[in-house]
């Protein structure tokens, strides 16, 4: 085999491994959407959680408060910087949506980008839903 | 300054224990504190029983009583009324409407169908039109918790039978269960037939059994329940374990009723007639 072959086909074997690279050059991708902080939330500037523990474990975190409240009734939540939540997904000012006021722009956001769909709507309330 | 191999060890020593020291430092630190953790309480005002119970005082109940009560209950539970007529634009073809597959949470029997055992053809003629309101008796020995597979029903400790609607998966084994036909199956999206949807509670969604949790939500926050409110003095809730408690003290002044008792359930609503 000549030198040449050789040499073209090494460039054609890097030119083809690196083909994701060479994709994103020519397409756009959008950016991941960073949740919006609205109303009552920015002015809070307090979380449940940690803002990183938050973003990747808010579904366990919503799991421990729903057994929380339905099994033993317990429905406050004396998080670990001393603030104090009601365990509620959108019932009272307390509650998630009583602070992320903006579902659209505060859960949808992320879940859509990621192809995420979780059931929670379909039973509880948004009240910015209501008429 | 003289450099021989001896000084460079022994600058490297010492240098290496001081980067090992750092982590060590923070370690001790982190321990001496304590990430303070994090804790869920109940809220102060909540009320409290050892095993919740509700006496209905049939007597000064009547159909219109009995109508408020049920609305009362069902509107803030966002129970779906399939008599309600479906707002097109918002639910575009939606399915016409099985009646037999009504969702009810406090409701109107007549008395041969409440108390079947109780049933006499001598029976006092009154009896048959008084309107008997039937609930879940979150039983002590509730027959539906046992029947659930998946713990979706569970009993509560303060007596209340409650459902998990996250963990239902539909099986219904918990409805032929119940002898007092206190449970209800979504048998379709109950959204579309709830006329004022009230944002404190949720809605079901389609394929879950869903019945009475005696109010818990409002309990929670040292509230009487929507029936209670209602009743106008003819529906108590209270501890049945306390001895000065209202309901016993209903429960020792009148001669009260369950309903199929002998069936050992050991219902918790009692009723005076």
């Amino acid at each position: 085999m000549t030198k040449n072959m050789i040499v073209t086909g090494l460039a054609v074997f890097v030119l083809a491994v690196l083909s994701p690279f060479w994709f994103n050059l020519v397409t756009t991708t959008q950016a991941a959407p960073e949740p919006e902080l609205l109303g009552r939330a920015k002015e809070a500037q307090k979380c449940v959680l940690d803002k990183y523990d938050m973003r990747a474990n808010h579904m366990s975190l919503l799991d421990e408060w729903r057994d929380a409240v339905v099994r033993d009734a317990d429905r406050i939540y004396v998080a670990a910087n001393g603030h104090t939540f009601n365990m509620s997904l959108s019932t009272g000012e307390n509650s998630c949506l009583g602070c992320h006021e903006d579902k659209a722009k505060f859960c949808d956001a992320c879940h859509t980008y990621t192809s995420v769909n979780p059931y929670c709507w379909e039973c509880h309330i948004n009240p910015k839903e209501i008429q | 300054m003289e450099k021989s191999r001896r000084r460079f060890l022994k600058v490297a020593g010492i240098a290496a224990i001081g980067l090992g020291a750092a982590p060590a430092m923070n370690f001790a630190a982190t321990d001496a504190h304590g990430p303070a953790a994090a804790s869920r309480v109940k809220n102060e005002a909540a009320l409290h029983a050892e095993r919740w119970g509700m006496v209905i005082d049939i007597k000064k109940i009547d159909d219109k009583l009995a109508k408020k009560i049920t609305r009362a209950c069902h509107s803030h539970h966002n129970v779906p009324d399939f008599n309600h007529e479906v707002d097109e634009q918002l639910f575009p073809d939606t399915r016409p409407v099985n009646h037999t597959q009504d969702i009810k949470w406090i409701w109107k029997e007549k008395f041969h169908y409440a108390f079947p055992d109780k049933e006499d053809e001598f029976l006092n003629e009154k009896f048959h039109h008084l309107p008997f309101l039937v609930l879940c008796n979150h039983c002590k020995n509730a027959p539906c918790v046992q029947a659930c597979p998946t713990q979706a029903t569970f009993s509560r400790e303060d007596g209340i039978v409650i459902m998990d609607y996250h963990r239902c998966i539909g099986c219904r084994f918990c409805m032929a269960a119940c002898p007092y036909g206190s449970r209800s199956f979504n048998f379709r999206d109950p959204r579309p037939f709830i006329a004022e949807t009230d944002p404190d509670f949720p809605t079901r969604s389609k394929g879950v059994v869903e019945k009475c949790n005696l109010c818990a939500e409002r309990l929670a926050k040292g509230e009487q329940p929507h029936c209670v409110e209602a009743a106008e003095g003819a529906i108590v809730v209270g501890d049945l374990e306390d001895p000065d408690s209202q309901v016993r003290k209903l429960l020792s002044e009148h001669y009260t009723i369950r309903r199929k008792q002998t069936l050992g359930t050991e219902p918790s609503v009692y009723y005076i007639v």
